[in-house]
């Protein structure tokens, strides 16, 4: 019974899906303000002719930011687990 | 141990190429597809071609895990402090200072599309270049540790 439930709710969130999915026409995009503000004023704002790299470095700087610290992070934690260790150096599980 | 022959000389005769191939993403990041990221991922793809036709000592006695450690935090520390000057000029942090105020970078842009003039958009070529140098040293210091975790049989 319990299975059946399930199944049957996740068939019906699949068929909505589906549903939207066709429903919306494809290239037409819904909300459109942000993209026409970036196409028309982008250029003029920041002096690049690439829009995307515009949009990253200018007017998104703050995300660019935090993905220079994510890598940064991941090569820390890439050198903690690879680092090298002595020889009668004990490995301690807690 | 090394690969063959074969294998390091078409690594060494590829490598040039490949660096220039990622500069040249790098540095035109404004004006054509790409940037500082897919740059430096291209540059760093060709830094992992030396590391795997070659063992682990032969590339450590050449390049250091420091350098490419030290050239990751240059990267994101020139990235910080182009975004930190425009404090100095009385703008928010992340402002384009360079666009009214710089020597360099400023010509103007016309809009449409245009043939494109490397000399534009402030700082956005400076924080390219920064950020591909970023991530140069990253993705390439990821796969020299954990090359270092390998044991090998000479």
């Amino acid at each position: 019974m319990k299975n059946l439930v399930i199944g049957a709710t996740v068939l019906i969130l699949c068929l909505g899906i589906l549903y939207v999915g066709v429903g919306l026409e494809f290239g037409v995009p819904l909300f459109t303000d942000m993209d026409e503000y970036f196409v028309s004023h982008g250029q003029e704002q920041t002096g690049g002719n690439n829009i995307v790299t515009d949009i990253v470095f200018d007017f998104r700087g703050f995300d660019t930011l935090g993905e220079a610290t994510v890598l940064f992070t991941a090569v820390l934690g890439a050198g903690l687990v690879f680092r090298k260790r002595g020889e009668d150096e004990e490995y301690e599980y807690e | 141990m090394n690969m063959s022959k074969i294998v390091r000389e078409a690594a060494n005769l590829l490598f040039p190429f490949i660096l220039v191939f990622g500069f040249y993403i790098v540095l035109h990041g404004h004006l054509t597809p790409g940037g500082g990221f897919q740059g430096g991922a291209v540059i760093a793809t060709g830094f992992v071609l030396l590391f795997v036709a070659y063992s682990y000592p032969q590339i450590t006695e050449r390049i250091g895990v420091g350098a490419l450690h030290n050239t990751e935090t240059l990267g994101l520390l020139l990235f910080i402090v182009t975004a930190l000057i425009a404090l100095g000029f009385g703008v928010t942090f992340f402002t384009n200072w360079m666009l009214d105020i710089g020597p360099i970078l400023n010509n103007p842009v016309a809009f449409g599309p245009n043939p494109g003039d490397l000399n534009t958009a402030g700082v956005i070529p400076v924080m390219n270049l920064a950020v591909g140098i970023e991530v140069l040293g990253a993705l390439s210091v990821i796969v020299l540790y954990m090359m270092s975790g390998t044991k090998e049989t000479i």
